[in-house]
C-alpha cells in the first residue's frame, strides 16, 4: 500500500504552555483531496502550521511522503513538495505581483502557466501587492504556492472574505488540480459545502482531537453537519 | 554664501557615511530585529583595513581603491561571525541583542587599542583625493565628494540587488514577512546571514571614508553607531528611500546646528527634533502602502 503523501501520528502541540492539538492522528492519502473541518478555535489552522513546520510538535511524529519531517523547518519542507497557501490572503505588500511570483521561480513560462490558471494576474503583474483585492491578492497566494511545484498543496480557509464569483474560481481550481493526479490537497475551510465538494475525505476536529473522518462529496453534507451540530 | 555652503556641503559628506552605517542597520533592524550596537565598529574595521592596505601599498592612488574590496569583505566577514556565534541565538529578542552587540562593541574597540594603540593613525589621501573643488567659495575637499560618490555608488548596488536579484527578493520577502518567506522556500537563515554580512560590510566601506577625512581611531565607531539609529528609525524601518532623505536630512542639519552651537549642543537638538517627529509620525517617513494589514 502506498505511503500516504502527509500523516500526523500522535501529534500533539500548541503555543507555549497550551496545548491545542491533542495526539492527533491523521492520514491524506496520496493524490487524493481531503478536508478538515471543524468549528472556529477547534485546532484546524494549528493542524496545518504543525504540517507545514511553523509550530513545532511537543511530541508525535509528521510524515511527508513516507518521511519523517518533524524536525525539519519549512523552507525544507517546502523542498521536499509540500506547499501551503495560509490563512488571510497573505503577500509580500511592498512587492509587485510578478516579484512575488518571481520570489518561488523566475522561469517565464512557468510564471505563464499559472498565469493561465488566474487569468486576473496577468493584467496586474506590476502593482504592488498590498494594493490588490482580497479575491487578487488569494489567487496571487494561491498562484505563488502553485509555481513550487508541490505535491502536497495545504490550504487554510481560500475562501475566507472573498466574494462569490472568485470563490467559485478557487473551487474549480481546487477540482481540476485535484482531477490531475499528481497533487494532495488539504484543505480546512468553514465553508462545508465547499470543502466537501472539493474534497474525496474529510476530517472533523474538535477541541484539538480528530472527532470523525468520512468521504467527501455533497452527500456527506448532512453527516457532517450533525456531527459538528451545525 | 559661505555660511550656507560649508555646513551644507559637509553635511552632506557626513549624511553620506551616515547611510553606509544606516544601509546596513535597517535591513538588519528590520528584517531581524537586531538591535546591532556593534555596527559601529565596523566602520572602525573599515578605516583600520584603509589604514593597513596603504601600510602594505604605501600611499600611492591605487591603495584606497584596493581598500574598499578588502575594508567590504573583513567587515562582512566580522559581521557574519558576530551573527553566527551571537545574533542567531538571540532571534525575537531585541534588548538580549542591543546588550549583547554593546559588548562585543567593546571588545572590538579594546582588540583595535591593543593592536594599532589608543592614539589612532592618520591614513593619506592619495593625490587624486588631495584637491579641492570651489563651490560658491567654500573649497569643498575631493575626500569628501569622494565619500558623497561612494555612498551613492554603494546604495545603487544596492538597490540594484535588492530589485533585480534572486537574493534581493529573498531579503524583501524576509523583512516584510519572515514565515511566509519560509515556507515559500526561503531559507531565512541564510537570508540572515548574507544580510548580516552585506549589512556590516557596507559599514566597513564608510569606514575607508571616515579613514580618509578624519583617519583612525579605536573609537571612531561610537560617535555615528546613535545617528545611525536616529536615521533608521526616522527614515522607516527597512524603507531604503527614507533611510536616504534621514541621513541627508541628519547630516546637513547636524553640520548646520554645529556651525552655529556646538557638536554636543547639536547632538542634543537633533535628538529633540527626532522625538518631536516620531510623536508626530511614529511610523518614520516612509511605510507600507496596503490595502490590508497582510
Amino acid at each position: 500500500m502506498a505511503e500516504p503523501m502527509l500523516e500526523l501520528i500522535g501529534v500533539t502541540a500548541g503555543y507555549g504552555r497550551s496545548m491545542v492539538l491533542f495526539d492527533v492522528d491523521l492520514a491524506v492519502p496520496n493524490g487524493g483531496a481531503a478536508a478538515v473541518l471543524g468549528h472556529n478555535g477547534a485546532g484546524k489552522t494549528t493542524l496545518l502550521r504543525v504540517a507545514v513546520g511553523l509550530i513545532p510538535v511537543r511530541s508525535g511524529t509528521v510524515r511527508l511522503d513516507g518521511q519523517d519531517v518533524t524536525k525539519m523547518r519549512p523552507n525544507r519542507r517546502v523542498r521536499k513538495g509540500l506547499g501551503y497557501v495560509p490563512q488571510g490572503q497573505l503577500c509580500f505588500p511592498q512587492m509587485t505581483t510578478l516579484e512575488n511570483l518571481q520570489l518561488v521561480s523566475n522561469v517565464r513560462s512557468e510564471i505563464d502557466g499559472v498565469l493561465d490558471t488566474f487569468p486576473a494576474l496577468t493584467g496586474l503583474l506590476s502593482r504592488p501587492a498590498g494594493l490588490l483585492s482580497g479575491g487578487q491578492r488569494q489567487q496571487l497566494s494561491i498562484a505563488r504556492t502553485l509555481l513550487g511545484q508541490p505535491r502536497l498543496l495545504i490550504l487554510d480557509e481560500p475562501t475566507e472574505g472573498i466574494q462569490p464569483n472568485v470563490v467559485a474560481e478557487i473551487e474549480q481550481v481546487i477540482v481540476d488540480l485535484t482531477a490531475r493526479g499528481d497533487l494532495t490537497v488539504l484543505l480546512v475551510e468553514q465553508h462545508v459545502g465547499f470543502a466537501l465538494r472539493s474534497t474525496d475525505r474529510y476530517f472533523t476536529l474538535e477541541s484539538g482531537r480528530v472527532t470523525g473522518t468520512g468521504e467527501g462529496g455533497e452527500h456527506s453534507l448532512d453527516a457532517v453537519r450533525q456531527a459538528m451540530a451545525v | 554664501m559661505d555660511l550656507l555652503t560649508t555646513p551644507f556641503l559637509t553635511g552632506t559628506a557626513n549624511g553620506a557615511i551616515l547611510l553606509m552605517a544606516a544601509l546596513g542597520l535597517t535591513l538588519t533592524f528590520g528584517q531581524m530585529g537586531v538591535i546591532n550596537m556593534a555596527n559601529g565598529e565596523f566602520l572602525m574595521v573599515g578605516a583600520y583595513m584603509a589604514y593597513l592596505t596603504q601600510q602594505v601599498l604605501g600611499t600611492s592612488g591605487l591603495s584606497i581603491l584596493i581598500a574598499l574590496p578588502v575594508a567590504f569583505i573583513i567587515a562582512g566577514l566580522l559581521g557574519l561571525l558576530l551573527e553566527v556565534t551571537v545574533i542567531q541565538w538571540m532571534y525575537e529578542r531585541p534588548l538580549d541583542t542591543l546588550l549583547a552587540t554593546v559588548g562585543v562593541a567593546l571588545v572590538l574597540q579594546q582588540l583595535a587599542q591593543d593592536i594599532f594603540g589608543a592614539q589612532g593613525d592618520p591614513v593619506t589621501a592619495p593625490s587624486w583625493l588631495g584637491g579641492r573643488l570651489s563651490v560658491f567659495g567654500y573649497e569643498w575637499p575631493h575626500r569628501q565628494l569622494f565619500t558623497i560618490v561612494l555612498a551613492l555608488t554603494a546604495l545603487g548596488a544596492l538597490s540594484a540587488l535588492l530589485k533585480y536579484s534572486s537574493f534581493g527578493r529573498q531579503i524583501r520577502a524576509t523583512v516584510q514577512n519572515r514565515q511566509l518567506a519560509e515556507t515559500l522556500g526561503v531559507s531565512t537563515r541564510n537570508v540572515d546571514r548574507l544580510t548580516f554580512f552585506l549589512g556590516s560590510g557596507l559599514a566597513g566601506l564608510g569606514g575607508v571614508a571616515i579613514a580618509l577625512i578624519s583617519g583612525t581611531n579605536p573609537t571612531l565607531g561610537t560617535a555615528y553607531i546613535i545617528p545611525a539609529f536616529l536615521v533608521v528609525v526616522v527614515g522607516g524601518v527597512g524603507q531604503l528611500k527614507g533611510t536616504v532623505i534621514a541621513a541627508w536630512v541628519v547630516g546637513v542639519a547636524t553640520a548646520f546646528l554645529t556651525d552655529r552651537t556646538s557638536g554636543s549642543t547639536a547632538q542634543v537638538i537633533i535628538f529633540a527634533l527626532v522625538v518631536i517627529f516620531l510623536v508626530i509620525r511614529p511610523q518614520g517617513l516612509f511605510t507600507v502602502r496596503t490595502r490590508s494589514l497582510a
